[in-house]
């Protein structure tokens, strides 16, 4: 006994009382991944131009200098200060439209993902805890959706329901959903038959209990990874939607929208299609890094300890 | 009253394998008519190799499966809940303690909260009286209230244990399973797990259903032992008959397969090498 409680209090000392040290821990193989602080950094940036937009813009996204249609980026020959990355065909300033863009695409992200974050749990615990009928009920619904290609299952969704924004986020959420479903069930599945569900299942737990506290938190960490990845996926399914006149409708400075209101002009005047698009890029991108970098922190298999 | 807490007649399980592709579906006899009774504050003993039925009939004692066939008594009452399902009351009279206890607590739940779901989940008592019925039974097992809020992954897995035997006294049960709950620890913590497991067989007054692999575990704790192969009950007696003078060939194998450390065994065994 002696010899044991001295081994423990060695061993209970190292991490102190409280377990914040969770997330150091978090934080220490996350830094790892330079790529994903990286990210972080630029997601935290998009997140306050969002946040901030109505100060940081110069002008209103909306309004119309009608004596500077298309004018040019200022670095170029014959642009103006005042509209530092340029004109639209009607006159409107670049900079302020993707600033206030920033806003659509990260609402867009965050309502889309909520929205299939929610219903591909509910469905994907309810699959994988009771299995049998009700498994193959829902999962080959989802196969269904999964088969269809995602971006045309969207059209066909949002051609239905009709053009609009939250249309458009609806359909992409409905298209996404299936791929939370699908690890919701896979991780229910390997965590039910586990010793720690029995016990509390012989503590008396009911199902309701046990799906959603006792084994949910345990399937949460390839949840948040596929939420990331699904967050930039959906701002690039809602450009496209935008970009094909199915999305966001103009004037809504949507970057997907803008995009695709200025294809035209290309070759003319090629500034108006280039920020939008290195906008969308350069917010899928970062996204991407933070998910890759989360992967990394959570899955403990790539962990080195 | 002191009649007994639990008892078996002729329990059968039988599990139904689908038949494949080229298999035919087929019925395996896990637990083939056992019987069985044990007395308050006693501990009935189950003994055998892997894969003889013996967790089989833990699942049906502590009422997580059912039995196909075959009476199970708990306080003198009949128990069958594929016909009645299983009622809080019943849910309070048995618990288990499963083998390994780095599986059987949820890695994220503070031992505090393990210790107080039975309770929140089973009775009505306030939040804070929960808070002090687990400190209580955090010190009853040997640990401290400084680990109340403390999650499983930061104790060793002999501390693992001991939370695991709170969490099953929690609910004050009158008859515990112990599926082999020392057999995944080291022999020192392992003495230290059974003489907590004595004590507290004595202050609540439990009666142990302990199924082991390990005889010496058992020679130790058992006050009858039931020995099982391929699913049957080969031999049922008190410990010292089933020990001095086994009956049964499977027995007797049993107890000469327990390897001895006894210098002249050493003795005998090195000599048997040389002459080979």
């Amino acid at each position: 006994m002696a010899d044991e409680s001295a081994a423990d209090a060695t061993a209970a000392e190292v991490p102190t009382g409280t377990p914040p040290h969770a997330l150091a821990e978090f934080w220490y193989y996350f830094s790892v991944n330079k790529g994903a602080v990286a990210g972080l950094v630029v997601f935290s940036l998009l997140v306050l131009v969002a946040i901030f937009a109505p100060f940081l813009a110069p002008h209103s996204p909306y309004e119309q200098f009608r004596d500077a249609l298309l004018t040019p980026p200022v670095w170029q020959e014959g642009g103006r200060p005042e509209f530092i990355l340029g004109t639209d065909p009607v006159g409107r300033d670049m900079l302020s439209r993707l600033i206030f863009g920033a806003r659509y695409s990260l609402f867009i992200g965050l309502v889309v993902v909520v929205f299939a974050l929610v219903s591909g749990i509910i469905l994907g615990v309810l699959a994988g805890y009771f299995r049998g009928w009700v498994d193959t009920a829902i999962m080959r619904v989802m196969d269904v959706i999964l088969a269809f290609p995602s971006l045309l299952l969207a059209l066909v969704l949002v051609a239905i329901l009709g053009p609009g924004l939250f249309n458009a986020m609806l359909a992409i959420a409905l298209v996404l959903q299936p791929h939370f479903a699908r690890l919701t069930r896979a991780a229910v599945m390997s965590e039910k038959n586990r010793e720690y569900v029995v016990s509390a299942k012989v503590a008396g737990a009911g199902h309701l209990r046990l799906m959603m506290i006792t084994i949910l938190p345990n399937c949460v960490a390839p949840l948040i990874v596929q939420a990331t990845l699904s967050f930039s996926n959906a701002i690039l399914e809602a450009a496209a939607l935008g970009f094909l006149g199915m999305g966001a409708q103009p004037p809504t400075p949507e970057w997907g929208t803008m995009l695709a209101s200025a294809r035209e002009f290309i070759l003319r005047a090629p500034w108006v299609v280039t920020f939008p698009g290195l906008a969308i890029l350069i917010t899928v991108l970062s996204i991407n890094l933070i998910g890759d970098g989360l992967r990394d922190a959570l899955d403990p298999k790539l962990k080195r300890s | 009253m002191t009649g007994p807490v639990l008892e078996g007649r002729d329990i059968k399980r039988d599990y139904h394998v689908p038949g494949g592709l080229f298999g035919k579906a087929r019925t395996v006899h896990a637990v083939k008519g056992v019987s069985f009774k044990v007395d308050k504050g006693k501990t009935l003993a189950i003994v055998g190799e892997s894969g003889c039925g013996k967790s089989t009939l833990a699942r049906i004692i502590t009422l997580i499966d059912a039995a196909t066939a075959g009476e199970l008594l708990i306080d003198g009452n009949k128990v069958d809940i594929a016909r009645d399902g299983l009622t809080p009351e019943l849910r309070r009279k048995v618990q288990i303690v499963f083998q390994n206890p780095y599986g059987s607590l949820n890695p994220r739940q503070k031992i505090g909260d393990v210790l107080g779901e039975p309770l929140l989940i089973n009775t009505a008592i306030p939040a804070a009286e929960r808070r002090d019925l687990a400190m209580q039974m955090l010190k009853k097992v040997g640990l401290e209230e400084k680990h109340y809020n403390r999650y499983p992954h930061m104790f060793s897995g002999g501390q693992r244990q001991r939370i695991a035997i709170a969490r099953a006294l929690m609910l004050r049960p009158s008859l515990l399973v112990l599926d082999e709950p020392v057999s995944a620890l080291d022999l020192s913590v392992q003495a230290q797990v059974l003489n907590l497991l004595a004590d507290l067989q004595d202050e609540f007054e439990l009666t142990y259903v302990f199924i082991s692999h390990d005889l010496s575990v058992v020679r130790y704790i058992a006050d009858e032992v039931m020995v099982m192969y391929f699913g049957e009950a080969v031999e049922y007696g008190p410990r010292d008959t089933v020990f001095g003078n086994p009956q049964h060939a499977y027995t007797k194998t049993l107890l000469a397969a327990t390897p001895r450390a006894d210098v002249e065994s050493i003795r005998a065994r090195i000599a048997r090498k040389r002459a080979a």
